[in-house]
């Protein structure tokens, strides 16, 4: 059972980076996973090159959805858009780095689902959507 | 106690194949039967004789094997008008689930008998399928909604109870058993105060037939439905029972073959019941299935399955809050009124993390709102685990529930490891 979290997943599970509110973000989105009651409100600063100067989240939930929502925002953060847009769903996994059963995996993908819509009309993805 | 003897847990895994796999080195400890039962062998052989031997259609054909056919699925309708106390095997509807039941209640009964402003009553307890129906006939309608609330141990308000039937409803529908929760609600009594204001009845057996005696003329009420695949019947298996008399007033549900008498091209009679409520060739593998699965139950005696529950329950009742300190039962913290359901949270790990790590062990528990969004809003939690028993289980499913959750605490509980700087 101990091998399954790392040790990194639960340090983010317990002190999330990035966590609370932005005094005056550009752009905010909630999601949530209704089968599991997980759910963020992500909130973006976004200059006009389109460069992520800050981000927030905040949320309830399961070490999974926490901590892919914590090492994203720490990894989106001072990033052009344009980078941004390459983003995909093997990156939040590798960025995990434990094996996410098929049941677990709208946990993982909150933070970047919700991230998508959050920047919908910035942005046009390049990283595939469908995969995993 | 010398009647909970008469049941062994582990000798009857023998007539479960699923016991017999292999998970990660150890046997399942399936901790999830209020979702749906694992099914004993008979059930999968009768079925599939059907499927093999005669699997002619029901009701039409005019030779050997679809009367063997029509013979099978007429006497599972027998077998579970017996298991639940029908009169009369002509007052069970076979249904896929509990749910299309409730379904075909709303539709055929509620559509022609709730109008504007009348009262519906249900409560915060109640699994989606109890509750959903109940919103879509009344929005349709504009007639209200009511809501019995429950209590800190998850028992109904009875006195909120009372005070909501002076609204004199049309209907209250409402379950037997709480999944969420486990509650054993009071039914007899509160089915027998709704028809002092006139009211009918429909009872959610979902999480009663499968676990304890059920007599539908006991309970007083006028509907009773339930899903046959958490009673180790298979999927697609369900009935809905009600009192011959409200069935005949009932229009159909869907129309189409053999709910028939006459058809014309612009007008039909219709067949008598419950054939009225039965269009379209029926599950009837599922229903045969579940005509076994209620046989195995029979034979192991409803009782006994109770009796085996309520000590499980109140072996893990009093294991659990011992050995995991940091853990929350929700619902009543006595047998004597708690099926075979413990739902619970711990403080520092979310139920699905529980329920992940819980699987490494080969246990399986869920995790989530069961069904029962209204209710966790109550409890206020947005998820809980929940591990429910069976004939199956036994204590040492439950002893390693607790090492397991034993597990789960000390990782979430350990001391911080700095994360690398990002």
């Amino acid at each position: 059972m101990d091998d399954l979290y790392r040790d990194e997943i639960l340090e983010h599970y317990r002190n999330p980076h990035n966590f609370g509110t932005l005094e005056s973000p550009t752009t905010a989105k909630e999601g949530a996973n209704p089968l599991c009651g997980d759910r963020i409100t992500l909130m973006l600063a976004i200059d006009d090159q389109g460069t992520v100067e800050d981000v927030a989240f905040t949320g309830r939930g399961c070490a999974i959805s926490q901590a892919s929502a914590s090492m994203l925002t720490d990894e989106i953060k001072g990033k052009p858009l344009a980078e941004i847009a390459n983003l995909g769903r093997q990156d939040v996994l590798d960025n995990l780095g434990i094996e996410i059963s098929p049941a677990r995996m709208k946990c993982a993908m909150l933070s970047l689902e919700t991230l998508r819509s959050a920047v919908a009309d910035r942005v046009a993805w390049q990283g595939k959507t469908d995969e995993g | 106690m010398a009647i909970a003897r008469l049941l062994d847990p582990v000798a009857l895994r023998a007539d479960f194949a699923i016991f017999e796999r292999d998970f990660r080195g150890r046997q399942l400890a399936y901790l999830d039967s209020a979702a749906t039962s694992l099914k004993p062998r008979v059930v999968a052989d009768a079925m599939s004789a059907y499927l093999n031997t005669y699997s002619a259609n029901v009701h039409r054909g005019i030779y050997e094997i679809g009367e063997e056919a029509t013979a099978a699925y007429e006497a599972a309708r027998a077998k579970i008008a017996s298991f639940i106390g029908a009169r009369d095997a002509r007052e069970i509807v076979m249904v896929r689930n509990a749910t299309e039941a409730i379904n075909l209640v709303a539709y055929a009964w509620g559509r022609h008998n709730i109008k504007r402003a009348d009262t519906i009553i249900t409560t915060e307890m109640e699994h989606h399928s109890n509750l959903i129906p109940w919103q879509m006939l009344t929005q349709e309608k504009d007639a209200d909604l009511e809501f019995v609330p429950f209590d800190e141990q998850g028992r109904l308000i009875q006195d909120s109870y009372d005070v909501l039937l002076r609204t004199k409803p049309k209907l209250v529908a409402f379950t037997a058993v709480s999944n969420g929760i486990g509650t054993i609600n009071p039914v007899a009594d509160m089915v027998a105060r709704a028809h002092e204001v006139g009211a009918l009845v429909l009872v959610d057996g979902a999480q009663a037939v499968p676990h304890q005696p059920v007599n539908v003329q006991d309970l007083g009420c006028d509907f009773f439905v339930f899903s046959g695949h958490k009673a180790l019947g298979p999927p697609g298996s369900g009935a809905l029972w009600a009192r011959r008399e409200i069935l005949d007033e009932m229009p159909p549900f869907m129309g189409g073959g053999e709910m028939i008498r006459e058809v014309h091209l612009r007008h039909t009679t219709y067949n008598e019941v419950p054939y009225k409520f039965e269009a379209g060739t029926p599950d009837v593998s599922a229903a045969i299935g579940l005509g076994a699965a209620l046989d195995y139950l029979s034979d192991l005696g409803m009782e006994h399955v109770r009796a085996h529950e309520k000590e499980l329950v109140e072996y893990a009742l009093e294991l659990l809050p011992r050995e995991v300190p940091s853990i929350r039962i929700h619902g009543p913290l006595s047998a004597q009124d708690r099926a075979g359901v413990i739902t619970f949270n711990l403080a520092d790990a979310h139920p699905h993390d529980v329920a992940t790590l819980l699987d490494r062990e080969a246990i399986a528990v869920r995790a989530g709102h069961h069904c029962t969004m209204p209710l966790h809003q109550r409890l206020g939690e947005e998820a809980s685990a929940r591990a429910s028993f069976y004939v199956y289980t036994d204590r040492d499913d439950i002893d390693r529930l607790a090492d397991a959750l034993k597990k789960v605490e000390r990782l979430f509980a350990r001391p911080a490891v700095s994360a690398p700087a990002h």
